[in-house]
This record gives C-alpha cells, sequence and structure tokens, in this order.
C-alpha cells in the first residue's frame, strides 16, 4: 500500500496544486514543493523499518516476498491483470532520484513560471506520479499505462509553457513516444498470448512472464518491440531526434523532469524488462545494442560541440552520455550494468544543473544563444563558478559521480568488447571539448557587449541551495559510491543468475 | 405473434407509440417545446422497454430478433438519441416556427436503427435501413437556409440511394443462389450453393456488403463521409456518426455471422483489404483537416476500419475457440468509439452550433481557459480515439491488438499501428489548438454558463474514463452478452 499511497499522494497533490492558485499566484509552487517532501519523508519514514539498505538481500524473480516492498490488488481479472507494484534495490534508487529531483524541478519553476501557475504544477506532479508508477510497476500491462500517461502532463508541460517552437516539439516528442509505444503494446500482449497458450491463462505479471518459453525467432521480434520503446526514450542513435527539440522548446522545470527522470525510465525498461524478459534474444543482441550505445556517444558528443544554442548542447551531450548507459547494459555483466545505474543517477544531477543554469541565463538575458553571451562569470561569479562545477561533473573529472559511471561502463565493457570499449573512450575526450567550450563561450572571455543593459542578477539563495544539493549528491556519489552500488548490486546480481540460467539448455 | 412477442418489440412498440403522438400533438398544437418534452419522454419509455424486453428474448417473426446483445445496443443507441436531442434543444429553438417535425423525424430514425439492430432478415435490414436513412436525409437537410445542409443531404440521399440498390442487387442475387432470405437459412445452405454457384453467391454477398460499407463509410465508400459530417447541423452529425453507424454495423455483424460469410477466403479478402484501406487513407486524410468536423469524419472512417478487424479474425479464430473474445471485442469497441464520438460532438455541437467557422480548429484555441469541462471532455475523447490508456478507447484497441495477434492477422495489425502512429498527430492538434494562451486569454475571463450540455459532457468524460480505468464490470456483462 505504501507505495499507491506514494502514488496517490502526488496525484492529489497536483490537484491541491491546481485549486490552490486561487488562494494566491504563488501558492501552487509551495504546494508542489510541499507534497514532494512529504512524498519523500514518508517513503524515508517506511523505509526506516526495513533492513539497512546496504545489505539488501537479492531479490529473487520468482519469490515477490523477497523483495523489499511488494503490492498486488486485481485490476482486470479477466484478463489477469492487476495492480502489482514492486521495489527492488535499483528501483528504489530511480524512486529516490525522482523525488529529490521532482522538489528541484519545482524550484527551477520558481520564477519562471508565469502564467497558470496552478496548472502547470499539478502537470510537474503528475508527470512525477507517472514516473514513480513507471520504476514500481510489475505488471506489464500497469507498466505501459504509466509509461503513457506519464507523457501527457509532459506534453502540456511542453506545449503551454515551452519555448517559441513548443507546439512542434511537444507533437514530436509525444508522435516518437508513443508510436514507440504501441510497439511495446503489441510487444507485451504477444508475449502475454504466447505465456497463455502455454500456461492455459492471462496473466500480465512480470514474476509469470520471465520464464516464458518461445521459439528463438518470436523472443527476437518481441525483444524488438521493448527494445524500441526503451531506446527511443532514452534516447539511443538513431531514435534521438525528438530529445533536442524537446529539451530545447520545454521551460526549465520540465528539461530537468524529461532530462533528469524521464530518460531513465528508458534505461530501467531495459534493466527490468528487455534483457531478462528475452535473455537469448538480448545476447544475440548485445552487439548490435552495444555499437548504437558506441556511436550514441560519439555522434552526440560531436553534435554537442557543434551547437550555439546552450540548452541544445546539453541536449545532445545526454545523447552522449546515454550512450554510455545502453553500452552498459547491453554488457550485461556486473560492473559494466553498475555503471550504468550509477549513470543513470549521476546524469541526473549533472544534467538537470545545467538546464537549470540554461534556464537562469534564459531568464536574465532572454536569449540561449551562446554566440550573444560571454564573460559572464565577471558579473555573475556564483553561477559562473556553480556551471563550472557541473561541466566538469559532466566531462568526467574524477571524484564526482559522473567519473565513476562512466570508469565502470568502460571496465566492464572491456572485458566484453575491447574495440568498442576504445570507441566509446573517445566520448570522455569529445566530452571534454564540448563541455569546456560550453563553458568558454558563455562564461568566460569578453563580456559581451550585446549584454549591456541586461540585469545581470546573479544566484541567489533559493537558487544556490538547489545548486548546492545536486553539487553535494554528485561529491558523495564521486568520493564513496559504495551506498548506492551497494544497493543495485544485489538487483543485478539476481538478474545476471536468472539470464545466466536461461541461457543454458 | 402471441403477448410474449409483442412484449420482446417494446422499444420499437414505445418509439412508435412517441411518434403517433408526436403526430397528433402537431395537428392539436405546434409547440416545439412541448414536442420536445414528448421526445424526452418517448425514449425514456424505450429505454425502461429495452430493459424489460430481456426477460421476453427470442425470435419475433422471421424479421426481428430480440436478444440480449441486440437489447443492448438498442439501449446504448436510445442514450445516444438522448443526447443528440439534448444538442438539439440549443441548436434548433432559436431558429424559430415550425421545428417540431425535426423530433418525429428523430425519433423515426431511432426506430428504423433499433429495427436494424434487431433485423434477422435481409427485408427487415432493408426495412430499417431506409426508415433511418429517409428520416436522415430530412435531419441533414433541415435548417432550409443554408447551402452546406442541403449538398450534404443531396450528396447522402443519392449515395445511399446507390447503397440500397446494390443491396437490394446482393439480395436478389443471393436469393436466386440460397432460395432463402433469412440469415440463418442463407448460411445453411450457403455451402450446397457455394459448390454450384460460387459466383453468383459470392457476387451477391459482395454487393450487401458494399451496401452496409457505404453507411459505414469504409475506404472506398467513405466519399460522402466528410462532407455530410460538415453539413448536417451538428447534433445530426453526432446522430449519424453514432446511431447510424453504429446500427448498420450490428447488422453488418449479424448479417456476417449467420450468414456465415466468414468462411470464404475471397470475401475475407476484400474486407482485409476494405479494412487496410479505412486505417491508412481515413488516418492520413484526416491530418490536413482544419475543420473538426471533417476531421472527425476521417477519423470515423480509421475506427471502423479498425472494426472490421474483429470480423476478419472470426474467419480464423473460430478454430482457436476465442469466440468470446470476439463477440466481447466487437461490443466493448462499438460502445467505446460511440461513447467517445458523442463526448466529443457534445462539445462541437455546443461550440460551434451551426456556424462552420467556428468548427474549425483555430475556433478552439484557448478553450481550456475558457470552458475547462467543456476542453477536458474533448481532450478525453481525442486520447480515447487515439488510445491512450485509462480511456475506453485504450481497451477498445487493447481488444484489437489482442485479437489480431491471437489469429495472426500481421499485415492488418501492421496498419493498425501505422494507422494510430498517424493519427496521434491530429488528435494531438486538437489539444494543442486548445491549451494555446493566446495573449487576450491571459486575463480573466468571464465563467462560462453551467448548462445541461456541460453536464452532458462531464458525464461522458466521466463515463469514458470510467470504461478505461475500471473496465471489468462491463467486459463481464459484455461477455455474458
Amino acid at each position: 500500500m505504501v507505495m499507491v499511497n506514494l502514488i496517490l499522494i502526488l496525484l492529489l497533490g497536483g490537484v491541491i496544486a491546481m485549486l490552490s492558485e486561487r488562494a494566491g499566484e504563488n501558492m501552487p509552487r509551495r504546494v508542489a514543493l510541499v507534497v514532494i517532501l512529504v512524498d519523500f519523508a514518508y517513503l524515508l519514514s517506511e523505509l526506516s523499518g526495513m533492513p539497512s539498505l546496504t545489505q539488501l538481500q537479492a531479490p529473487m524473480p520468482d519469490d515477490p516476498g523477497t523483495w523489499l516492498m511488494h503490492f498486488k490488488a486485481q485490476w482486470i481479472p479477466a484478463f489477469g491483470i492487476s495492480i502489482e507494484l514492486a521495489l527492488d534495490g535499483v528501483s528504489l534508487l530511480m524512486v529516490l532520484l525522482t523525488l529529490v529531483l521532482g522538489a528541484i524541478a519545482v524550484s527551477a519553476s520558481w520564477t519562471d513560471i508565469l502564467v497558470k501557475q496552478g496548472f502547470f504544477e499539478a502537470n510537474l506532479l503528475w508527470t512525477l506520479a507517472g514516473v514513480l508508477g513507471v520504476f514500481m510497476a510489475l505488471d506489464l500491462f500497469l507498466f505501459f499505462l504509466f509509461w503513457e500517461v506519464m507523457l501527457i502532463p509532459m506534453y502540456f508541460m511542453i506545449a503551454i509553457w515551452g519555448h517559441e517552437n513548443r507546439g512542434y516539439a511537444a507533437m514530436k516528442f509525444f508522435i516518437f513516444t508513443q508510436a514507440s509505444g504501441l510497439l511495446m503494446l503489441v510487444a507485451t500482449l504477444a508475449l502475454v498470448g504466447v505465456n497463455h497458450s502455454a500456461a492455459g491463462q492471462w496473466s500480465f505479471s512480470y514474476f509469470d512472464l520471465l520464464n516464458t518459453s518461445m521459439t528463438e525467432q518470436t523472443a527476437q521480434w518481441l525483444m524488438l518491440g521493448f527494445f524500441i520503446a526503451f531506446v527511443v526514450k532514452l534516447p539511443a542513435f538513431p531514435f534521438h531526434t525528438w530529445l533536442p527539440d524537446a529539451h530545447t522548446q520545454a521551460p526549465t522545470a520540465g528539461s530537468v523532469i524529461l532530462a533528469g527522470i524521464l530518460l531513465k525510465t528508458g534505461a530501467y525498461g531495459l534493466i527490468r524488462f528487455a534483457v531478462p524478459l528475452f535473455p537469448d534474444a538480448a545476447l544475440d543482441f548485445s552487439w548490435a545494442a552495444m555499437a548504437l550505445g558506441a556511436a550514441g556517444v560519439v555522434y552526440g558528443a560531436v553534435l554537442a560541440f557543434s551547437q550555439t544554442d546552450f540548452k541544445r548542447l546539453v541536449a545532445y551531450s545526454s545523447v552522449s552520455h546515454m550512450g554510455f548507459v545502453l553500452l552498459g547494459v547491453y554488457a550485461w555483466n556486473e560492473l559494466a550494468l553498475q555503471g550504468a545505474v550509477m549513470q543513470m543517477v549521476a546524469h541526473g544531477f549533472s544534467t538537470a544543473a545545467l538546464f537549470m543554469i540554461a534556464g537562469s541565463l534564459q531568464e536574465r538575458l532572454h536569449t540561449r544563444d551562446m554566440r550573444e553571451m560571454g564573460g559572464l562569470w565577471q558579473q555573475m561569479p556564483r553561477m559562473g563558478a556553480v556551471a563550472m562545477f557541473f561541466v566538469v561533473a559532466s566531462l568526467g573529472l574524477p571524484g564526482l559521480g559522473n567519473f565513476v559511471a562512466e570508469f565502470l561502463v568502460l571496465l566492464g565493457l572491456f572485458q566484453v568488447n575491447p574495440w568498442l570499449t576504445a570507441v566509446a573512450a573517445l566520448g570522455l575526450i569529445t566530452g571534454a571539448i564540448y563541455s569546456l567550450i560550453l563553458m568558454q563561450r558563455s562564461f568566460q572571455g569578453e563580456p559581451n557587449p550585446k549584454l549591456e543593459g541586461h540585469l545581470l542578477v546573479d544566484f541567489a539563495g533559493r537558487e544556490m541551495l538547489t545548486m548546492a544539493v545536486m553539487m553535494i549528491a554528485l561529491i558523495v556519489l564521486g568520493l564513496y559510491p559504495q551506498p548506492v552500488l551497494d544497493m543495485a548490486q544485489p538487483v543485478l546480481q539476481s538478474l545476471l543468475e536468472l539470464t545466466s540460467v536461461e541461457m543454458m539448455p | 405473434m402471441n403477448s410474449s412477442q409483442l412484449m420482446a418489440l417494446m422499444p420499437i412498440l414505445m418509439l412508435s407509440m412517441t411518434a403517433a403522438v408526436l403526430m397528433i400533438q402537431a395537428s392539436i398544437k405546434r409547440d416545439q417545446g412541448l414536442a420536445w418534452w414528448i421526445t424526452g419522454l418517448g425514449f425514456l419509455l424505450s429505454l425502461w422497454g429495452a430493459g424489460y424486453a430481456r426477460d421476453f428474448s427470442q425470435p419475433v417473426t422471421m424479421l426481428l430478433v430480440v436478444d440480449d446483445w441486440g437489447l443492448f445496443f438498442t439501449t446504448l443507441i436510445l442514450v445516444a438519441s438522448l443526447v443528440t436531442l439534448i444538442l438539439s434543444k440549443d441548436t434548433f429553438s432559436p431558429e424559430g416556427e415550425r421545428k417540431e417535425e425535426y423530433y418525429l423525424l428523430l425519433v423515426l430514425s431511432v426506430m428504423g436503427a433499433v429495427i436494424l439492430i434487431q433485423s434477422s432478415h435481409m427485408a427487415s435490414l432493408l426495412l430499417g435501413m431506409e426508415l433511418m436513412g429517409v428520416a436522415l436525409y430530412a435531419m441533414i437537410a433541415f435548417p432550409e437556409k443554408g447551402e452546406l445542409p442541403l449538398e450534404a443531404a443531396i450528396k447522402y440521399l443519392v449515395l445511399s440511394a446507390c447503397a440500397s440498390a446494390m443491396l437490394l442487387f446482393g439480395f436478389a442475387l443471393i436469393y436466386a443462389a440460397t432460395g432463402d432470405l433469412s440469415y440463418a437459412g442463407m448460411g445453411a445452405k450457403a455451402a450446397v450453393a457455394f459448390s454450384q454457384e460460387p459466383v453468383v453467391l459470392m457476387a451477391g454477398s459482395a454487393m450487401v456488403l458494399a451496401g452496409l460499407g457505404f453507411k459505414l463509410s469504409v475506404v472506398p465508400f467513405h466519399m460522402w463521409t466528410p462532407d455530410v459530417y460538415q453539413g448536417a447541423p451538428t447534433p445530426v452529425t453526432g446522430f449519424l456518426a453514432t446511431v447510424s453507424k453504429g446500427a448498420v454495423f450490428v447488422a453488418l455483424t449479424r448479417f456476417y455471422l449467420e450468414g456465415q460469410l466468414y468462411q470464404y477466403d475471397s470475401l475475407i479478402m476484400a474486407l482485409s483489404l476494405v479494412a487496410v484501406a479505412s486505417m491508412l487513407v481515413g488516418n492520413w486524410l484526416a491530418l490536413r483537416q482544419e475543420n473538426i468536423k471533417r476531421l472527425l469524419a476521417y477519423s470515423s472512417i480509421a475506427h471502423f476500419g479498425y472494426l472490421l478487424i474483429v470480423l476478419i479474425a472470426l474467419s480464423i479464430a473460430d478454430n482457436l475457440g476465442a469466440n468470446n473474445l470476439i463477440g466481447q471485442a466487437i461490443t466493448f469497441y462499438l460502445t467505446a468509439y460511440i461513447v467517445t464520438t458523442l463526448a466529443a460532438f457534445t462539445v462541437v455541437a455546443n461550440l460551434a452550433g451551426e456556424d462552420d467557422s467556428k468548427a474549425m480548429l483555430g475556433a478552439f484555441e484557448g478553450l481550456f481557459w475558457r470552458n475547462p469541462v467543456q476542453a477536458s471532455a474533448l481532450t478525453v475523447a481525442m486520447l480515447s480515439f487515439a488510445g491512450i490508456p485509462l480511456t475506453a478507447g485504450f481497451i477498445g484497441k487493447f481488444y484489437l491488438i489482442t485479437l489480431s495477434i491471437q489469429s495472426q492477422l500481421w499485415i492488418l495489425l501492421t496498419a493498425l499501428v501505422l494507422g494510430s502512429a498517424i493519427a496521434i498527430y491530429y488528435y494531438l492538434r486538437i489539444i494543442f489548438a486548445m491549451s494555446k494562451t493566446p495573449g487576450t486569454m491571459l486575463k480573466k475571463q468571464p465563467a462560462a454558463a453551467f448548462g445541461a450540455q456541460e453536464i452532458v459532457a462531464g458525464l461522458l468524460l466521466l463515463l469514458v474514463l470510467a470504461l478505461g480505468s475500471w473496465p471489468q464490470p462491463f467486459i463481464d456483462f459484455a461477455g455474458a452478452l
């Protein structure tokens, strides 16, 4: 019930936030912040009774009782559909990340959103509710439902509060994810159909579907259905074209949620569903997936390098960073998977922070074009220092979270495919180039004469506090990543065992 | 005919009585407000009749069959007619006198639809279709001052006449081959007839399907749809899209099922082509529409293309023992389609009225901030059409995809997925238009009046969501039909 409550709090909180607009223009964002913090506190208080997170037992795929939390209630028994939610180390990590970044997104919307604040915060909370559902659902029907439903509030956030070309971006975002979602729906129903003809009854439960036996060819096709849906969301080259538009046009809070959380649902889907459900097919396909990942790393970095739009550059850098996740998942050994999970968390923070800086710049300068910036450090030293921190985090400076993640991925990948490792390692170099260019063009150099007359206010308390949260998170992840690795380890271990058993004839 | 058979015809009797009362009323005192109430009361009585007749399910003469399935759809179209009636009140009352004939036509048309739903014989099929159609021509042309309605009515009249002619010719050919005009009789004798006169039987069946296809506006019989949708008064368009099309599809299902047409490969082939063409052409042509009524016309073409999958699946799933799934699929999809379409037309009728320029997409801009109830209803309707989870349309699509996977209809499934992917674009355009915040909208708008139409829109909105988020009761109900 805890997990249902977590989602309900956000859903109802959204309604309250919308209604609270009548009490005052500024009420919705306060309500939204309180709702997220309450949700967070509620989760923590429920967790306090659990065994220490660093000593989790491995969740068995065939025994829901070994999971951290498990909830199941009938929903549509005619098709064996139930409301089945469960939490293990990896999903808990993602849920925590979602709630923290959710609070940060509210902070990012504090001064950014000027019209219809109530509806905006409601959409933000509803998106978070959908994302929580995605991270916790273990019924494939329910998973698909959350997967689709979280798009609608996100669509509204881009379409209503976005920048100049919002209509196009929102439409593209929705069509890409929805159309690929349809493929996943077809694959899900086909998988359930195969299981139905074998077991004689309908079931959408993850636990029932894990060991479905099917011909190699069927498995290949179904795996592709899931794979495409997840890599569109990830996004991996060549399905990434919606991302630069959506990120660039979304309001700051929307970009934070998109980059920080929504992309992770794709990675999570790969780890949780695409590989374990079809281990053999995934193994056969892994070289292609890894090639796509490596291509994404390099391609994203090269395109990021040539951008002049601050947000677009960060967006392309996301393509590059998520390439590492794809590599890590399909290398499918413990080191690489640890790296992928780590990357999901670290990238969430570093990119969210960069988007917030982009948003703050746009608020002050009314442009995202880096050719119109320059020398901003002199007027806004605090913002400059913060930007510097996140830029070096994003390029993978040792001591910060992103370095740990990328290093682990490369280490794991090397055992599987040294050549691709070499290609992916190029991403680290190109990453340094585009990140430093971002810094140079906007904050360093001579002050741009066009900027005279703009009110260049430095970061104040609220912004510094928000940034500090993310900075501390990245430093902790970089210096002492062990707790996160411990949380993910048993889950990854059990997934690896599951698939290795499957692979035995 | 004994009394129990008469009881089984209760809905039709009630509708006939309403028609008679309306005519008497018109000869005594012409008052359109009174006529409205009489019609509403008549529909309510017929609704009661549809429930009452459930205890008397049986074949009534050789023409009609009263069963639970038919009675459910009778109930559904009566509800749709009630909604049409409520929408018609505001549309027609300002224009002044002599409008009570409209209600008479409405009642007659509904009666035709009920007969169509309960038909088990080609004579009653034709009777129902003509009764429904002839009344509809007049309803479409009712605003006699406009040009568009007249054009629409003429188009519909001419093409319907063609369709009826094809239907009749088809009946004649089937009769020539089998010597029977009842569906069941035809089905029983068709196997023998097929071995002797395959061409005559196939040509006859194909012509009947084409005639019904005209009414369902599946490709390539869809030419009239956008013009008629656009030209007809909006409540009448809603009526045409829900009652007329729904009833014809039920009749088609009965004819197809009891006539055992699913055994013939050539017919299945033709149906598959029609289905694929409808899904792709309907969705494709909807992309560039600026008028929401035309857009909904093309979208309905696509939806009946989707629905045809069920009939095609019968040819294969018959031996899989998935019959129950097929029945549920038809019931659920058609119900979802009707409820969703009603929700959409309730909003369009309220906002656009009879002014064609107000049916353009541009006129819907900023609706979210002007009238949240109606905008939400239209949004949910569009999401349901697009098949987004938690709406009725999604469960409908869920059934269709499951069926086509079980029956391994991969080409149809591909067309369905492709069509749905295209469709997202134009449904989103409407939602996007409504969510725009033009500069003038930033100021506080006066709250819209909260009238009967908002209540209807709100109820339909809740129904779409309820069917989509808690479908189990309805699935049980549909399974028991």
